[in-house]
């Protein structure tokens, strides 16, 4: 009799702290982790907290719309999430993410106006960027993607990030279009065709990556000679590791804004909609380049970046006019056909 | 007397009955527990490669006209009516981009038709609504969308599982291989099975000499070397799986040794490799083939070999003809193991695998969190334990199941 007593308890115990997570949850902000994450811990999660005294849980994602999908399931288990574009569009046609209050926010027209969405804001301009270690090359490293996907100048393996998304860009960037014309070169028919078949000629030097801190670990320990990373990684790698890695902004990038978006049904909505009017406030976001270079998506925090920080900044003057921003409706169109495409043609030896 | 014989042959019954319920009422927890949250689960997920239900959600009066009609091309006025409504109604409820999803599955670009027709249907036709609808886009004048509906409008579907074998449904609805550059899970499926078979191969190789040893050590030596086989069961999967890619890496310890030892002229590609994946697996799957190994090898006695040594057998031969019988159930257990283990394996190849080391595992996670392709993951998901089970009987032919010894 005792020992089924105990057993009912235990039971019941296990029951109740199984229950109770999920009734009284703190405040949750998913981020892309890393450097990039630490950085926005230090600059806005921990004073947060201090401000308001709301209490906030992190966690990290490697982004995906089904993911999305999965946590907004009836009492989403993250509140705030910062998102790419695509996973924006999808989510907000989807009704999984909550409009915003853009008055609350300080008005449409204190933003760019890419940053600008019925369901989300902008939190940074990032850019997809071609890097590589400059110890390696002591004469001069790559200037274009045509020298990424010349194995011949420069030997080596190289990585790109795993999924056609850039891939494609790059792949026709290196055919000496300009990046300014990626799209409609994309668009035209045989485009998609042209940009697989440059990809193929250097499959066996190709590795790929998924998470945005791989990069970096893979041009510190040689694994390849370059790589397609997120511009932050690479300038955080050579602040904080003391890492010689460069950039080579000239060759053409692609440039996103990623957005803040609160997840619908969240439970924790007035205190999720306090954290992002925080987050998107100017002197906020004018303090993140200092740590790592993305750029703010609020015009008048654009003005408080100092100056010494701008060279970093994918949409710094000297760096914009080589950049390209992400085609959302031509990837929310493609997405799932091309990574089809991508995954056969990169299961292929 | 036969009274007396007859009543206890009845007890007898009576009593072993009792006992064989009572097994049974003991077993029948677990069993109840096995059907709620292993069996139910399992069938709903390969329900799920056939599910067909988003236009029925959405759009549950179209499914229905749409199933009704019969023929090509854009269907009569009335049933044109009810999608068009629908659909506008759908898009309030911030359902039409389900609809969209579905209908892309069928032809890239459908998402865009569906969801900026959604956007601008008025209120009213203007003319009929067939040509509402094509003023809006030329493409609702074709019969491809419509034929496309109205297999989005059918209970069930089969793309899912046609696409895991490579196959897709062309205009006319008839089954032919998809081309050969979107050729993919058949080759992923033959090099799941065939990763697996090599895994096996050296876990076998490197094992049983190991568990031999294990066996006839002293139990003093014996037990210590037992733990440091259990060591890595212990340790977490990824950081096993980690402490490999620093190890194996171009600048890493291995390379470096080799290079330095003056094997090498040049560091060599260890890992994100098919190297890396072989290493990885067999390190990680090694415990599942020595233990079955050892605890069959702890029940042979060693006077046996000797018997045969003294009778004359070279060592050898003693080894193959007395030993080795003795020690299949564990081969056979052992190999089954591994083999099933590393058919499920994903985290391993996915870290230091490249994208020509995949297993199906990796597609299944990749439409599962990646794009919510519930249908195509439980699609992929059904293949490989179809293929599994096939295997199963096959091997269990070849070597008799209850020839199997898991300890």
């Amino acid at each position: 009799m005792r020992s089924t007593g105990t057993l009912a308890a235990a039971f019941a115990a296990a029951l109740l702290t199984a229950a109770l997570p999920a009734a009284a949850r703190d405040l949750t902000i998913t981020s892309w982790g890393g450097a990039y994450q630490n950085a926005q811990r230090e600059l806005y999660f921990a004073p947060f907290q201090k401000e308001t005294g709301i209490k906030l849980v992190e966690d990290t994602w490697d982004g995906g719309i089904g993911v999305l999908r999965t946590k907004a399931q009836g009492t989403p288990v993250w509140d705030v999430v910062q998102v790419e574009t695509d996973e924006l569009v999808l989510g907000c046609e989807e009704g999984i993410l909550e409009p915003l209050d853009w008055q609350a926010l300080g008005g449409k027209d204190k933003f760019l106006p890419a940053a600008v969405h019925e369901c989300g804001v902008g939190a940074i301009v990032w850019a997809t960027i071609l890097a590589y270690d400059g110890n390696k090359f002591p004469t001069g490293g790559p200037a274009s993607w045509a020298d990424f996907f010349d194995t011949r100048k420069f030997p080596g393996k190289r990585a790109l990030r795993k999924g056609p998304r850039q891939a494609l860009e790059f792949a026709t960037m290196a055919q000496g279009v300009p990046p300014a014309e990626v799209y409609e070169a994309l668009r035209a028919p045989g485009g998609i065709d042209k940009a697989f078949a440059k990809l193929d000629s250097i499959k066996k030097d190709l590795i790929f990556w998924e998470a945005g801190a791989q990069p970096p670990q893979l041009l510190a320990s040689g694994e390849v000679a370059m790589t397609s990373a997120y511009n932050g990684r690479i300038t955080a790698a050579n602040r904080q590791d003391k890492r010689n890695f460069k950039i080579a902004w000239n060759a053409g990038f692609v440039y996103q804004i990623d957005s803040w978006v609160i997840l619908k049904n969240s439970p924790k909505k007035a205190e999720a909609f306090e954290l992002v009017r925080y987050l998107t406030r100017p002197e906020n976001q004018a303090k993140l380049p200092a740590i790592i270079p993305y750029g703010p998506t609020r015009v008048d925090a654009g003005e408080l970046v100092p100056a010494e920080f701008a060279a970093d900044i994918p949409s710094s003057p000297q760096n914009l006019p080589h950049g390209v921003f992400f085609d959302a409706s031509f990837w929310v169109e493609n997405v799932e056909k091309l990574t089809e495409r991508f995954n056969a043609w990169a299961a292929q030896k | 007397m036969a009274t007396s014989a007859v009543e206890l042959r009845r007890a007898l019954r009576r009593a072993e009955r009792r006992s064989t319920l009572g097994g049974l009422a003991l077993a029948l927890p677990l069993t109840a527990f096995l059907v709620v949250f292993f069996l139910l689960p399992i069938l709903g997920m390969l329900a799920k490669a056939v599910e067909n239900s988003e236009l029925a959600i959405a759009m549950p009066r179209s499914t229905e006209a749409l199933r009704a009609w019969q023929g090509l091309g854009p269907p009569p006025e009335p049933v044109v009516a009810i999608v068009a409504a629908e659909l506008k109604e759908a898009h309030a409820r911030r359902q039409s981009a389900m609809v969209a999803q579905r209908l892309n599955r069928e032809e890239a670009g459908w998402r865009n038709l569906i969801l900026s027709t959604a956007r601008r249907l008025p209120d009213g036709p203007q003319g009929s609504w067939l040509e509402t609808l094509v003023a809006i886009d030329p493409a609702w004048g074709e019969p491809a969308i419509w034929a496309g509906l109205r297999r989005a409008a059918r209970p069930w579907t089969d793309i899912f599982l046609l696409a895991a074998i490579d196959l897709h449904r062309d205009d006319h609805d008839a089954i032919v291989r998809v081309p050969p550059d979107q050729a993919i899970y058949l080759d992923v499926l033959l090099r799941t099975f065939w990763i697996s078979a090599l895994v096996t191969l050296f876990c076998l190789i490197l094992g049983y000499p190991l568990a031999y040893l294990l066996a006839t050590l002293p139990e003093r030596w014996a037990n210590p070397l037992l733990i440091l086989v259990l060591l890595p069961f212990w340790t977490s999967l990824l950081v096993r799986t980690a402490a490999w890619i620093v190890l194996l890496q171009r600048e890493g310890v291995i390379n470096d040794l080799l290079v330095r030892l003056g094997l090498l002229a040049e560091p060599v590609a260890l890992v994100f490799n098919r190297t890396g994946v072989l290493v990885a697996m067999t390190h990680v799957l090694m415990p599942f083939m020595v233990l079955p190994l050892y605890s069959v090898m702890r029940g042979i006695p060693l006077s046996l070999t000797r018997a045969a040594l003294s009778l004359g057998a070279t060592p050898f031969l003693a080894f193959r003809k007395v030993y080795l019988p003795l020690s299949m159930p564990g081969v056979a257990a052992g190999c089954l193991l591994v083999f099933i283990l590393a058919l499920g394996y994903y985290i391993t190849p996915a870290l230091v695998g490249g994208a020509a080391d995949q297993m199906i595992s990796y597609f299944v996670a990749f439409f599962t969190l990646q794009t919510a392709n519930w249908g195509m993951a439980a699609a992929l998901a059904t293949l490989l334990l179809v293929a599994t089970l096939l295997l199963y009987v096959v091997y269990a032919r070849l070597v008799g199941i209850d020839r199997l010894r898991l300890g």
